[in-house]
């Protein structure tokens, strides 16, 4: 069995060095800015850090499968908690389970080992497309929104600034690792961390939905990944032509879902993607510009 | 080949996922496909590769000194090491490998045993005081193991076993868990001794003791020392005083000195006299003067006997490893007066350190191929032991050579070093995942009730079919045995 992995990526001309942590499923791009030895310092104490997550999430695994529930005991591991604490203010709408927030509550736990005691101007933890975000006052990153995951192109930038209470970003949607009840291409969202970010994209993403269609074909969780913390729910995987009714529907009710989320100070916003068109509500809509016109994909921009 | 493929149990990260045949586990790196448990993301294989500067090619051994003739038979061997495994077993190994040996069907079962049962026994050769026998060893303030016997120049600390991998909690069976691997993978791993000494252990590397690195094994014994030098040091020097923690030496007391007529020099010890000239006890251990916790050699000297001694009388102090050494010349008072060494007595010391090994540590891991892992073998598992009982069947680990312990089971030790690099790893159970080929004749293996319809011919491991595994072509370590040797075996007509 491998244990976990680290190595530093070549950088671009004038950029830091990333840090790639890998473990089994979870893969880590870490960049920070900040003095060289203040960078090094942070690295070493997130690989210290990663060297026993993955671990101490197996051993609560069936736990960390389960629906949540409001009442709930605490789980022991400290990721463990950050998940079971981003999902139980959904638990009483619907079914959820903790592994709804596993990949960015793992950002934000390595994250927040990583900036203890350093001085960074700012880092981020990008867990497969939720990222976690450190930023000292003044500063700010843009975060490229990338409409259909599975063909990387940049549909929009938002600019996050310290201050803010973002601190973590999160996208779902079918075309990533995990599986989805909805038929978003993608569902961003920005919140106070990424674990909160992440379960919120999850669920969003499942209520962009068009209801039974003939043009969305859905299987049993369980056949298409037999592991997986959904069980028998239906999961969809294929979906044909939407007509522009569909798609404006299917659109309408995931941001009904996250409009709720934003009313409840859960999520400071969410952008939905669905066939190459884009809802956007709270703090997600003002900032949709034009993608920049240098994709610097090794600089300040990250993409969701 | 069952009709159906069956569910696979995924070993490569702790998640351990059941796989289905055609789906990727949680990482999408690793996929069931027909049964087997392959890599998909070959990019990442060969970054990683190149990475380690690991050619991607065949993980077999050839003979280091290959002349440039065509790869004979029987040259190549499929060692464990990336084998994977059938955890826990119910299923045929891995791999079962056929070779045709100078007229031999050979087969050799590889699979990765997944030990709950193993250790490491771990040889620090040091005089330093390392802790008292039966002193618990920590790592993270976890309990790991505990020092055992004192041995020649050494002190031997037992590590890991049952008790610790899951006989206590959570944590310290993670600890050691962690400790194990990577002596095994052969790490540098620091652990603190009760009521002793911190120490950093890695195997074929000196031991760091207290933050100092130890160089030199000592030579021999205190008494040993002087038996040693005894001659040299006669015409140089009235009395010589080896000190060391187990016997201190006293030349002109000693057999040695006496046979050459050296002069009683009225020196008194403190220390519980043993036969003359041996001292045991002089000073506590410690990390001073031959393994005591000396740093002032007159401190284990009472005052010289008027009657035997004399004003001039000069006299050389020496650890036992030359490290330390003071020269002396009674003053009129009989009282030892410190004097910078004559030419020639630096040359004897420098002679004591020349014929000392340099200090290392070794590491043997420890473990017992036990039930589930010899199904893997044969469906009869007693019949294995029995046939490696009975030199019909050959251990080996990573490809070097095994000690199998006489009595029940296969319980073996290996020198880790003599094993390629990162040949073990670890399940969260916690155990420790380690590699192990069982190579005998193929009539053998029948006979013992093996997976017969699983043998498959080295080529085909090792040809181009067999590329889609990740491996690793490593050339011989001219220490180690070859497996398929058969000298191995009973059967040799010349054994």
């Amino acid at each position: 069995m491998a244990g976990p992995h680290a190595a530093l990526l070549p950088a671009a001309p004038g950029q830091a060095p990333r840090l790639h942590l890998q473990h089994g499923p979870i893969d880590l791009v870490i960049s920070a800015d900040g003095a060289e030895s203040e960078v090094a310092a942070a690295y070493r104490q997130a690989g210290d850090r990663f060297a026993t997550v993955l671990a101490e999430l197996v051993e609560e695994l069936p736990a960390l499968r389960r629906a949540a529930a409001a009442g709930d005991p605490p789980l022991a591991g400290a990721t463990a908690r950050r998940m079971q604490a981003a999902v139980r203010p959904h638990a009483a709408h619907g079914f959820v389970t903790p592994m709804a927030a596993v990949a960015g509550a793992v950002a934000d736990e390595v994250l927040a080992a990583m900036a203890r005691g350093r001085d960074l101007r700012r880092a981020q933890i990008n867990n497969g497309g939720d990222i976690a975000l450190h930023l000292a006052p003044g500063q700010s990153y843009t975060v490229g929104l990338v409409p259909r995951p599975d063909r990387p192109a940049l549909a929009g930038a938002m600019r996050v600034a310290a201050g803010e209470g973002i601190g973590g970003v999160a996208t779902s949607g079918r075309h990533g690792r995990s599986l989805s009840l909805g038929v978003a291409d993608a569902v961003t969202v920005l919140a106070a961390d990424a674990a909160a970010a992440d379960a919120a994209a999850t669920l969003i993403a499942n209520a962009v939905d068009p209801g039974d269609h003939p043009a969305v074909r859905r299987l049993p969780a369980r056949t298409v990944d037999p592991d997986s913390d959904l069980g028998d729910r239906p999961v969809v995987v294929a979906v044909g032509r939407l007509s522009d009714g569909d798609v404006a529907a299917a659109l309408a009710a995931g941001l009904a879902r996250a409009e709720d989320m934003a009313r409840r100070g859960l999520i400071a916003g969410a952008a939905l993607c669905l066939d190459g068109r884009l809802r956007a509500t709270g703090a997600a809509a003002p900032r949709l510009a034009p993608p920049p016109q240098h994709r610097n994909v090794h600089g300040g921009t990250v993409h969701a | 080949m069952p009709d159906v493929p069956e569910k696979i149990r995924c070993d490569a990260c702790p998640v351990m996922c059941y796989i289905d045949d055609g789906k990727a586990g949680a990482c999408d790196r690793y996929a069931n496909s027909g049964g087997s448990l392959i890599r998909v993301d070959p990019l990442t294989v060969v970054a990683n590769a190149q990475a380690q500067g690991t050619p991607l090619v065949p993980f077999l051994g050839k003979a280091a000194d290959w002349d440039g003739e065509l790869v004979r038979p029987g040259d190549e061997f499929v060692t464990a090491v990336g084998a994977g495994t059938t955890y826990p077993d119910y299923k045929p190994a891995p791999f079962i490998v056929s070779s045709h040996v100078d007229g031999v069907d050979m087969v050799t079962v590889v699979t990765e045993g997944i030990y709950s049962y193993c250790g490491v026994k771990v040889k620090i050769d040091t005089d330093r005081h390392l802790g008292p026998e039966r002193a618990v060893v920590r790592c993270d303030g976890e309990a790991i193991g505990h020092v055992t016997t004192g041995e020649y120049g050494s002190q031997m600390l037992s590590l890991g076993g049952v008790n610790h991998l899951t006989g206590g909690s959570k944590r310290e069976g993670r600890v050691t868990c962690q400790a194990l691997l990577d002596l095994c993978n052969g790490k540098a791993v620091e652990m603190a001794i009760d009521d002793g000494s911190t120490v950093v252990i890695q195997a074929g590397m000196p031991p760091v003791v207290n933050g100092q690195r130890e160089e030199l094994m000592r030579v021999g014994c205190g008494s040993a020392a002087i038996g040693m030098f005894a001659k040299q040091w006669y015409d140089l020097v009235d009395e010589v005083v080896v000190v060391d923690d187990h016997i201190t030496g006293v030349l002109s007391e000693h057999q040695a000195g006496k046979v050459l007529g050296a002069r009683p020099t009225g020196i008194s010890i403190r220390g519980r006299r043993s036969t003359p000239g041996r001292y045991f006890q002089v000073a506590a251990p410690g990390t001073g003067w031959g393994g005591t916790d000396v740093t002032d050699p007159l401190s284990i000297l009472g005052d010289f006997k008027a009657k035997q001694a004399w004003p001039g009388l000069t006299m050389m102090m020496v650890s036992t490893t030359g490290e330390h050494a003071a020269y002396y010349i009674l003053d009129d008072d009989l009282k030892p007066v410190l004097h910078d060494l004559t030419p020639a007595l630096v040359a004897s010391v420098e002679r004591v350190r020349e014929n000392c090994e340099p200090a290392l540590c070794s590491v043997l891991f420890m473990g017992g191929a036990g039930g589930s892992l010899r199904a893997g073998v044969t469906e009869n598992p007693v019949r294995l032991t029995k046939s490696v009982k009975d030199t019909l069947t050959y251990v080996s680990a990573g490809g070097a050579p095994v000690y199998v312990w006489p009595g029940g089971g296969i319980t073996y030790m290996v020198d880790v070093t003599r094993m390629p690099d990162n040949s073990f790893g670890y399940v969260p159970t916690p155990a420790l995942v380690a590699p192990i080929e069982f190579t005998m004749k193929l009539d053998d293996y029948a006979a013992l009730g093996g997976h017969m319809d699983h043998v498959v011919p080295i080529d085909d491991v090792v040809g181009p079919e067999g590329q889609r595994h990740d491996q690793r072509q490593l050339a011989r370590r001219a220490d180690n045995p070859w497996p398929l040797d058969r000298s191995h075996f009973k059967w040799n007509p010349g054994a």
